[in-house]
């Protein structure tokens, strides 16, 4: 190849990497500004949010007994309040409300066709959607966030080193990744049996469970052992786990590696779904 | 003689830019018996049965063409046009469209058609659908300076300039159908599927979409197919037809053949010199309309010559005219006479 036609590759290559970041970004941009447009449902809804962690707190001080010195399979008192709190946040990544749902429904309605006719990847544009749904929680939700995690700094654990800090901060985003894929998955299997609500309830209270949501993973890994090779713990359990020192700062690069081999898994699982799925479509509706 | 043809082919002989050759789609379609009890049964066993929605269809549309997809509900038009568009793969049977297999889906294909449903699906329902327009702009990457070109040519055309600001919720049914026409053609596709692009919509929008197509084809000299139940759009827009029914082509060719061929009656209108209406007149057809000293009669195809010949010996006519009967009524009284086994689209 020589000099001028090598040029004219990278060219070429730039202008096509140009290109698809204006497309992601207007994407993430028109999704915005969808998403304020019901601003006051949308601000209720993330207000609401903060609810379940003030029952938390309660709950647990109820069963802690006010015994801030007490100790619950290595969890004291402010350990699960912080473990809490910061399973929020892991939450706040990693939850993906009504993607599965909504992917059923669009192959169900027929509205999925948008991705087929045009010249776009639909799990890229979804992602992008969520992005955009992430992005304005967040800048809505900081204030409460921030407002919370100042209530109870009390029981919070110090700063943590800069390493535990970016783990956390790759955990998180792996985290969301691992949500948007499973909860895509799920949402794709609808090419095959249109309805997946019992699917989406079923995973719901496994995740639940089986994410840390509920309790902190070391109070079932005892009965069920193999809690810890799902992707599900690092939708809640893991994050927390990391800025509490839980995970030893050895072993995190492993479990990282281990997050990015799972969202490597689902996203394949993810591309023959799809690519499956559209093979199976009768495209109904009209 | 070379033909350059919009797509930049120049060939000696014009080939064709859809070729379809026996295509087939069947569906298998869970049958449910009536019933609780079924229901129940339904849960550990389940009836199929095949549903031939396209059969053994072959085509060929040239560039340029505007053809009419007529046919009942059911009759496989739509089946047809997904299959054109890549949405769902044949049973049996090929099709190539500006050289690329449609279900595969390929990008250099997506970026060279549209399809417009009456579904209405291509615009962001909460936001205003310049902003679905821009998003269309970057997805198939338009150039700045045609974008603008092509927004202001697209809703000068349907003039729309002012609603285009407007959140697609607040706009009527006509106003959406003519945005979704405009983001279908903002990357000014090669060809374009319209599956009843006029449904629902009132006299006075049914005929700007019409007047828009019209004016837009004749501009751009895209290649265009209409599947439409309105005929006025059919005998507006288009000069040939492909008429399905039953997953079957049965006839392909001038809108105005179809006629011809299918009607089996004729119109014979007559005016009477003496100002009245014979009594009897009645014995040769069967009287549409009756106004002295007009009478307008509905003749069997074959008896109009020998009916022709005995009316204008037997009475004192100033004029007399035949006509087909209106394309309408000639497709109803096909459809009429060959429902579908399954209507299924």
């Amino acid at each position: 190849m020589n000099d001028s036609s090598a040029a004219a590759t990278a060219d070429s290559f730039r202008d096509t990497m140009i290109r698809h970041l204006r497309l992601r970004w207007l994407i993430l941009r028109t999704a915005v500004e969808e998403r304020l447009v019901y601003r006051g449902d949308f601000a209720f809804a993330t207000l609401v949010r903060f609810l379940p962690i003030v029952t938390q707190i309660f709950l647990w001080g109820a069963i802690f007994s006010g015994d801030s010195t007490r100790t619950l399979q290595s969890y004291r008192y402010a350990d699960m309040v912080a473990y809490f709190l910061l399973v929020m946040v892991a939450r706040a990544f990693s939850s993906m409300p009504g993607l599965a749902s909504g992917i059923a429904e669009s192959i169900r309605s027929g509205s999925v066709r948008k991705y087929l006719l045009q010249p776009v990847d639909m799990l890229d544009y979804l992602l992008w959607h969520r992005v955009a749904h992430k992005l304005v929680y967040y800048a809505v939700a900081v204030g409460p966030f921030t407002l919370v995690f100042w209530l109870c700094r009390s029981w919070l654990p110090g700063w943590p080193s800069a390493d535990v800090m970016a783990a956390f901060i790759v955990s998180l985003l792996f985290g969301f990744a691992i949500g948007f894929l499973i909860e895509s998955l799920i949402g794709l299997i609808a090419f095959w049996f249109l309805e997946v609500s019992s699917l989406i309830f079923i995973y719901m209270m496994l995740n639940f469970f089986l994410s840390g949501h509920m309790i902190p993973l070391e109070w079932i890994d005892g009965w069920i052992p193999w809690v810890h090779v799902l992707p599900l713990k690092y939708l809640a359990y893991f994050p927390a786990a990391v800025l509490l020192g839980k995970i030893p700062p050895d072993d995190l690069p492993r479990e990282l590696a281990i997050q990015a081999v799972w969202i490597v898994i689902l996203l394949a699982a993810c591309r023959l779904a799809f690519h499956r799925g559209v093979r199976r479509y009768g495209a109904f509706g009209g | 003689m070379p033909v350059q043809g919009r797509t930049g082919l120049t060939t000696m002989r014009r080939m064709p830019i859809i070729d379809v050759q026996n295509l087939s789609r069947t569906y298998h379609v869970y049958r449910k018996r009536e019933g609780l009890l079924a229901s129940f049964r339904g849960l550990f066993h389940r009836e199929y049965r095949a549903v031939h929605a396209v059969r053994d269809v072959s085509f060929r549309i040239e560039e340029g063409e505007m053809v009419a997809f007529l046919g009942p509900n059911g009759a496989g038009k739509t089946t047809t046009l997904k299959l054109l568009s890549g949405l769902i793969e044949p049973t049996s049977g090929s099709a190539v469209v500006m050289g690329h297999i449609p279900w595969k889906r390929e990008n250099a294909y997506r970026r060279r058609f549209s399809l417009v449903t009456g579904q209405k699906e291509q615009l962001w329902w909460d936001l205003p659908a310049q902003e679905s327009f821009r998003l269309h702009k970057e997805i198939y990457r338009i150039d700045d300076s045609d974008y603008r070109r092509r927004l202001d040519e697209l809703t000068g055309l349907m003039e729309v300039q002012d609603l285009i600001s407007q959140p697609v919720r607040e706009l009527s049914l006509g106003e959406r159908m003519r945005m979704e026409l405009i983001a279908a053609l903002l990357h000014r596709p090669d060809v374009l599927f319209l599956d009843e692009p006029t449904i629902g919509l009132d006299v006075v929008s049914q005929r700007r979409v019409q007047q828009f197509l019209r004016t837009y084809q004749a501009e751009q000299r895209i290649t265009v197919i209409l599947t439409s139940h309105y005929m006025k759009d059919i005998e507006a827009l288009c000069d040939r037809a492909v008429v399905i029914n039953r997953g079957r082509v049965i006839h392909d060719g001038p809108v105005s053949e179809i006629g011809d061929r299918f009607g089996r009656h004729k119109i014979v209108e007559l005016h009477f010199a003496d100002g009245l209406v014979p009594r009897d007149v009645e014995q040769f057809g069967l009287v549409l309309e009756n106004r002295a000293p007009m009478v307008r009669l509905q003749i069997p195809r074959q008896d109009v010559s020998e009916a022709l010949s005995r009316m204008l010996a037997r009475y004192a006519v100033d004029d007399v005219s035949v006509s087909e009967r209106p394309l309408e009524d000639v497709i109803a009284e096909l459809f009429a006479a060959e429902t579908p086994e399954v209507p299924h689209e």
